[in-house]
């Protein structure tokens, strides 16, 4: 595929069409992925999460700063959400990244999560494997806010990093389960404020509150950070990749990678089968049986059953 | 599924009143677009380097600063240098009818919107005249 050639070579408009195809999904969106596939599996995937307001999109902005001065090309999937009334969006986390325009070795994009509810949208993956072939030595994917669950990063990126901020709940917020328990490196940021060290406290508090057993053997580490001023940023990219040489020195990054790949293909097989299994059911069928539980005659879990078996003994 | 049209609003040169081009944003967003809003004091290769980057379909310029007829030629004229002359470039604020005239038959600025535009008229211009590009092309 030409666009593909191309935005190897270097050219960012096929880069960007690319990236626009593969967000569309559409059957010309596999003939890219499928022509780009064999180049990707060599960037190192950063995931940056955390609350709105905790200066995300700062803090990428200052580590791709860092990266590009030491050499390293970076590319940037900034993700915000899309309105479930309208389906338009707001896009603006390009709004504090402006010191990194006018830089060839560096690309930013920004995507709408288009009705996804973990954090990114359904292309963020395809979107990730695009900028990967294309070259870029670091990838680095920033979540719309995120809240307790949004944890779907966990499962695209290398490295997470997850930014706090002084000031945001109790020492309870810190062992519930969920978006603390994806970080591979906590940032606190805006560390000139008042009530660091009590974010500190909780989260290490929170990580020898466990079983003294972390996840993959690494012990997440905290860096304090003010991303306006730059303060701490070196810190806290040597810890991501710290993080990152320790998945590869300890063949974790061969397993991450292919347990990312098999929920991809069972993800892609789901949806493929049900798009289908709706083809194959014949719309008389399919509005009986909706009407049946809008009636509550008959439950999901029968009018499933009953959809499938029509279905496989049709074919 | 159609794709939402991606819209770039910025605003070029030194004047300070985003908010009019906050409205503008809010109500593309109303209207199912992407709105990627860059903020202000936007140098033209910066508007340019982010609308190739985000491979808008249109970019909405909100200028108040009497620079129009500098700064919106240079951003068109870019444009068509690094291969992006297929986007739809719009423009608002204050900006004379004679100056708009020359913008739009000379400059490529396709819709020019003054003040008291209503935004349903905005709108309507964008999803007319975007060219929806095969993303091949």
């Amino acid at each position: 595929m030409e666009l593909v050639a191309k935005a190897r070579a270097g050219n960012r408009r096929a880069l960007a069409r690319l990236i626009t195809l593969v967000e569309a999904g559409d059957a010309q969106a596999q003939t890219a992925l499928a022509a780009l596939y064999p180049y990707t599996g060599h960037a190192h995937i950063v995931g940056v999460t955390g609350a709105p307001g905790t200066g995300k999109s700062t803090l990428v902005t200052q580590l791709a700063l860092h990266w590009r001065s030491l050499g390293r090309t970076v590319a940037v999937l900034a993700v915000d959400p899309t309105s479930p009334f309208s389906g338009g969006a707001i896009l603006g986390d390009r709004i504090r990244m402006q010191s990194l325009g006018g830089d060839s070795g560096c690309y930013i994009r920004s995507m709408a999560s288009r009705g996804s509810l973990g954090g990114l949208s359904r292309a963020t993956g395809d979107a990730v494997k695009v900028l990967d072939a294309a070259g870029f030595d670091i990838v680095i994917v920033e979540t719309v806010g995120a809240g307790q669950a949004e944890v779907e990063i966990a499962r695209e990126a290398h490295s997470v990093v997850v930014v706090e901020v002084p000031g945001m709940g109790d020492d309870i917020q810190a062992i519930k389960a969920g978006i603390l328990e994806i970080a591979d490196v906590f940032v606190v940021n805006k560390a000139d404020r008042e009530g660091v060290e009590r974010t500190v406290r909780q989260l290490q508090m929170m990580l020898h509150l466990g079983s003294g057993e972390h996840r993959d053997g690494w012990e997440p580490p905290i860096v304090q950070t003010v991303s306006n001023t730059g303060k701490n940023i070196a810190e806290a990219a040597a810890a991501v990749e710290r993080h990152f040489e320790h998945l590869k020195n300890n063949n974790l990054l061969e397993l991450r990678e292919r347990e990312r790949i098999e929920r991809e293909w069972k993800m892609i097989m789901r949806e493929s089968l049900l798009r289908q299994l709706l083809q194959r059911l014949e719309p008389q069928q399919y509005e009986q049986l909706l009407n049946q539980m809008a009636e509550r005659q008959l439950d999901p879990y029968a009018a499933a059953k009953q959809a499938i078996e029509t279905v496989l003994e049709l074919s | 599924m159609e794709r939402p049209i991606r819209v770039l609003v910025a605003k070029p040169g030194l004047d300070g009143h985003d908010r009019g081009a906050k409205v503008i944003a809010r109500a593309l967003r109303d209207a199912g677009m992407e709105v990627i809003y860059t903020g202000l004091q936007q140098t033209p290769q910066m508007i340019v380097e982010a609308a190739l980057q985000e491979d808008v379909d249109c970019i909405g310029l909100s200028i108040l600063s009497g620079a129009h007829m500098t700064l919106l030629p240079k951003i068109t004229t870019m444009l068509r240098e690094n291969d992006g002359a297929d986007i739809l470039v719009v423009a608002g604020g204050i900006i004379s009818d004679e100056d708009a005239l020359t913008l739009r038959n000379e400059h490529g600025i396709a819709g020019i919107f003054g003040p008291g535009s209503s935004t349903h008229a905005i709108i309507d211009f964008i999803r007319e005249h975007v060219q929806r590009s095969s993303v091949e092309g």
